[in-house]
């Protein structure tokens, strides 16, 4: 055994009924793949501070007489660094590869999975799909994370290549440390929630852009005794997350092909409105309208709130720096200009008090299934699933 | 994206179908970066090949013949996982060593002294 840990196999990854068959190669890809992203984040990755403090800042500081004041800065004089050059090319390399690998396993089997899904999505009052919907321009006209067709492209009839692909490679990407079924950030809320509900959980919860439902299912299993309901925007995505919680017997939840800045939901219906990690994929307009439809939605007294990572306000120049890389390089326009906005003025604006608002942190467990029982050393080894959660009361 | 029928669907160019947006590169010489995403690809299905034979090799010590099934549904069990894994990680710094160089040059320049300029310091000292 080595000393750094090494990413788990992938074979480890959890199964469901709209898992692809795997062939041996399929998940000897992967198992570099993981290794890869680990030996960049180990190694790779940590030196760009280094490049940064040892020759990127002094030449620029003896070029104009002081230090980068931010991000942009910092970035314009990284790029001529032929340290961030290799890590960077690497990097792009690395998620070209996995979006390949990924398609490979979904494509050549592409007909087969759409039929797995439909039979389990057939006649169900719980996905509303509406074939007259038009996707916004801030999801139809980007590729996020390099995946080619984004989250709405189709390919043939009930398609749920996209959502598949996603799914399968998360194990890869993340080190496995998502979890087996990649429920981290679904535990994390759920352990938040315990603590913050003290007991009477929400009784109806809506979340906004469920993505292949990683999130909302692990939840929903969770509280079985709670209605969910979630809207995408993407149909491929709704009849995979559909399917698969189907087939993990999770059946409190209903999928609806909708917009979040518009959801066909009652005022005041719902005691809990969230989203994990999706509004860095919307816009500036946007962005807005579903905040104010959050306060429409929510009941007198009720919970919102929204997972993602820190805001760039107070963060060193080049912290924020590194934190924007995918934003510019790997497909995620948004991401820079979400994380210089004022999340709590955007909630100001669409109408929640200021005295209600707060900031926490959501912190997933590591899967004993893959990694064992954990030492609470407060350790993290990169692997932790942690997010930034902004939340306010109505 | 247009859908298209299943008869009529020649998957694997659109494996590595081009993501909307465009392309970074980041070498001054955007060759480089051609040659180094070929090289990453040409590097993982070295892994790859590696990865059967030990498969092949420790499914033949166990069972003494196979089939390919069985290497398909070949599943390591912890201690061969943390053996395939070990190799992996070394392979991955055999691959990458020139980078551990360069940041070890960057980060200890103490130890990077030019050999010339040693050389010269040797003749007269």
């Amino acid at each position: 055994m080595s000393g750094w840990p090494s990413p788990p196999p992938y074979n480890l990854v959890g199964k469901h009924g709209v898992s692809p068959t795997f062939k041996h190669d399929d998940i000897a890809r992967f198992n570099f793949l993981a290794q890869l992203n680990t030996h960049l984040a180990a190694t790779v990755v940590p030196a760009n501070a280094t490049a940064y403090e040892k020759r990127v800042k002094p030449a620029f500081v003896a070029e104009h007489g002081r230090e980068p004041t931010d991000r942009h800065e910092v970035r314009r004089a990284m790029l001529k660094d032929a340290h961030f050059q290799i890590w960077s090319a690497l990097r792009r390399s690395s998620m070209e590869l996995r979006q390949q690998n990924g398609r490979e396993v979904v494509l050549r089997q592409l007909a087969a999975l759409n039929q797995k899904a439909a039979a389990l999505n057939r006649n169900s009052p719980q996905l509303k799909l509406d074939p007259t919907f038009v996707p916004p321009a801030y999801v139809s006209k980007v590729d996020f994370h390099c995946m080619p067709g984004g989250y709405v492209g189709e390919l043939l009839p009930d398609d749920v290549g996209a959502a598949a692909n996603y799914d399968i490679g998360i194990f890869a990407t993340t080190a496995g440390g998502l979890g087996c079924y990649n429920d981290g950030a679904g535990l994390a809320v759920y352990e938040w929630l315990k603590k913050r509900c003290a007991g009477e959980m929400p009784k109806r919860i809506l979340d906004m852009g469920c993505g292949p439902g990683h999130t909302i299912t692990a939840l929903a299993k969770h509280l079985p005794n709670t209605e969910f309901v979630t809207v995408d925007v993407a149909a491929p995505m709704l009849r995979f997350a559909h399917a698969r919680a189907k087939s993990l017997g999770v059946n409190n939840i209903t999928f609806i092909q909708a917009n979040a800045e518009n959801v066909p939901e009652p005022d005041a219906s719902f005691d809990v409105v969230y989203t994990t990690i999706m509004l860095h994929e919307t816009s500036n307009l946007a962005i807005r309208k579903i905040m104010a439809e959050t306060y429409r939605l929510l009941k007198p007294g009720g919970l919102s709130f929204h997972l993602e990572q820190p805001q760039y306000a107070g963060l060193p120049p080049f912290e924020a720096f590194m934190r924007d890389w995918d934003s510019l390089y790997n497909n995620e326009p948004f991401w820079t200009g979400m994380h210089d906005l004022d999340i709590d003025q955007l909630m100001a604006d669409a109408g929640y008090d200021r005295a209600n608002m707060f900031q926490d942190r959501a912190v997933g467990v590591l899967d004993e299934a893959i990694f064992g029982k954990q030492k609470d050393t407060g350790e993290d080894f990169g692997r932790k699933a942690a997010w930034h959660l902004f939340g306010v009361t109505k | 994206m247009t859908t298209i029928q299943a008869d009529n669907f020649d998957w694997i160019p659109l494996t590595g179908a081009k993501p909307s947006g465009k392309r970074p590169y980041f070498f001054d010489d955007p060759a480089v970066e051609r040659v180094l995403a070929i090289t990453m690809a040409v590097a993982q299905e070295v892994a790859v090949i590696r990865e059967r034979l030990d498969t092949v090799e420790r499914l033949l010590e166990k069972n003494g013949s196979i089939t390919r099934a069985d290497i398909d549904t070949y599943a390591p069990d912890p201690a061969s996982a943390t053996e395939r894994a070990d190799w992996q990680r070394m392979y991955i710094a055999r691959v990458l060593r020139i980078v551990q160089q360069e940041i070890e040059a960057m980060s200890k320049p103490e130890n990077n002294v030019d050999i010339e300029a040693q050389a010269e310091d040797l003749k007269r000292n």
